[in-house]
């Protein structure tokens, strides 16, 4: 060749090599969880890592909806774990407290009421047992009188609160008062208990359900996410094949990139939800049903497995897409 | 090294480009591939990486037929697989240099740079290293894409029309390339319906020329 250099390079020794036989498996060519622990704590594996060109929109859309997806399965997980504690609260609560109702003539109230304390007094399980006085009565009937009802003036029945403990037989006392207090019913609020433990219960299934969901509609967002990123990218793919690249390590590259995506939006979204948590108002002073909501004590650890599950969630998902997709290119 | 027996293929659309092919591409020869536009020049070698299956016979390379092989099996077979092609494809985001380098990446092994730079050096091409691929002439690409060809010091190298777009001067200089790669023991085939080049070629080596026509392949007039 007339223009050769006078200085050649020593390139014949690089060309005459003996072909390597290929390395059976590297961490370049593994699509494990090696693979996905350092997609999220390694370096960059360089060029191995950039053979997928930078691709702006795409990225941010990424990070963005894991974000997202991120934000509300806090809430979904705050929503399962309030309202199973809720339902626990209920069932407990409720299971340890019985009350006894007495409707007798007036001439025999008295009577029938102290002859009910008398068998509570000598009832086995039975820790404390109170009459309720004229102004809780009052208090319990307000919501359909009005203020000022006149307690005294109304057939109303006494009402005798019991808190049990065990061994306590609520079937025993029942036949022992109707034997010696006749105008006694025993409600051990079974009949609307149930159904507030089951309806609790329901929202606590609602709650995974909905993290659930969230979990499948973050999985299938980075599938569609890792689809286009391949689809844009099917001259890089043919070149990468054309060289000798296996699906694995073309795969490798897309799944490391989107998984770290993954995660960052991901970690963005859990630190956000928790603020939001953090930031309601105490319901326990508001009351009402969503007494509770929100993460106590170890409990605010819960979230923090959002970030690693969603990585999780996004590896599985880019690793199937890419090398399902990647099979259409021989 | 590439071993056909009685080869057909045809494209699922379309009629039979070959029919009845038989031949060997033996360790360290050089040949040239003719014949006209549309005869199957590009095709042959797309059968040679498997990147294409016959439709017909037994397609052998390197001791297997490549019709059983997997997917990682015809990725390996591509790492002992040189290609230089028309419009060989780079990737455009990445410099020239790290182009030269994906072959090392996709092999496992470590990117050696001095080796690169070696290399870039031996297709002159120094001063375009950092350069970005849409940036280079056609004689640059194919250089660098002879480069990225020999980077892993496969056993075959196949050319298709790698002086189709270079001036005369350019087209001997990347010959040269490739006749000095053949003294060195590899394997060439290079597709051309430049009859200048492989007279070139024949006055510093021994070459076999293949004539595709009519569906089948023919050596120095004798069909094969």
């Amino acid at each position: 060749m007339s223009a050769a250099p006078k200085k050649r390079p020593d390139w014949r020794a690089l060309v005459r090599r003996a072909p390597r036989a290929p390395r059976a498996r590297t961490g370049l060519d593994a699509l494990d969880f090696r693979t996905l622990w350092r997609s999220l704590a390694g370096r960059e594996a360089g060029l191995a890592d950039r053979i997928v060109p930078p691709s702006g929109a795409t990225a941010k859309l990424t990070v963005f909806a894991a974000g997202v997806m991120a934000f509300l399965a806090v809430f979904a997980l705050a929503l399962a774990l309030a309202t199973g504690r809720l339902a626990d609260r209920w069932a407990e609560g409720l299971a340890q407290t019985v009350t006894i109702r007495v409707s007798a003539p007036a001439s025999e109230i008295e009577a029938q009421t102290a002859a009910v304390q008398q068998a509570l007094a000598t009832t086995p399980g039975v820790a404390e047992s109170r009459l309720l006085g004229g102004e809780e009565v009052e208090a319990l009937l307000e919501p359909w009188f009005g203020p000022d009802v006149p307690v005294d003036a109304l057939p109303v029945p006494r009402l005798v609160e019991v808190t049990t403990e065990r061994g306590f037989d609520a079937e025993g006392l029942r036949l022992r008062l109707e034997a010696e207090a006749p105008g006694a019913v025993l409600d051990d609020h079974t009949r609307w208990r149930q159904p507030l433990v089951s309806a609790a219960s329901r929202l606590r299934w609602l709650g995974w359900l909905s993290l659930a969901l969230i979990g499948a509609a973050g999985a299938a967002m980075v599938t569609l996410a890792a689809q286009a990123a391949l689809a844009a990218n099917g001259p890089v793919i043919r070149v990468m094949r054309l060289i000798g690249a296996r699906d694995l390590t073309i795969a490798q590259a897309f799944v490391r990139r989107l998984t770290r995506r993954t995660a960052l939006g991901a970690a963005a979204g859990t630190v956000l939800g928790m603020l939001a948590v953090f930031a309601l108002p105490d319901m326990q002073a508001a009351g009402g049903f969503l007494t509770g909501l929100g993460f106590t004590g170890w409990g605010w650890l819960w979230p923090l497995l959002i970030p690693p599950v969603g990585a999780l969630v996004g590896f599985a998902a880019t690793r199937a897409a890419a090398l399902r997709m990647l099979r259409e290119v021989r | 090294m590439i071993e056909m027996r009685d080869v057909g293929f045809a494209y699922p659309r379309g009629g039979a480009l070959f029919q009845g092919i038989t031949l060997d591409l033996p360790r360290g020869s050089f040949q040239f591939l003719t014949g006209p536009s549309g005869s199957g020049k590009t095709t042959f070698l797309r059968l040679c990486i498997a990147d294409l299956l016959p439709s017909s016979g037994t397609l052998t390379v390197f001791g297997q037929n490549a019709a059983a092989l997997g997917r990682d099996e015809i990725a390996a077979l591509r790492r002992r697989i040189g290609l230089v092609q028309q419009d060989t494809q780079f990737l455009d985001h990445l410099p020239v240099a790290e182009n030269i380098a994906l072959p090392m990446i996709v092999a496992g092994e470590p990117v050696d740079m001095a080796a690169i730079r070696d290399l870039l050096a031996w297709v002159q091409m120094t001063q375009a290293a950092r350069e970005m691929p849409p940036s280079l002439s056609g004689g640059e690409r194919q250089r660098a894409a002879l480069a990225r060809a020999v980077i892993l010091s496969p056993d075959v190298i196949l050319a298709d029309e790698p002086t189709g777009n270079l001036d005369w001067d350019m087209s001997l200089r990347l010959l040269q390339l490739l006749i000095e790669l053949n003294k060195s023991g590899k394997t060439v085939l290079i597709a051309t319906h430049d009859l200048n080049l492989i007279r070139a070629a024949k006055q510093q080596v021994p070459v076999r020329v293949l004539r595709i026509a009519g569906g089948r392949v023919q050596a120095g007039g004798t069909e094969l």
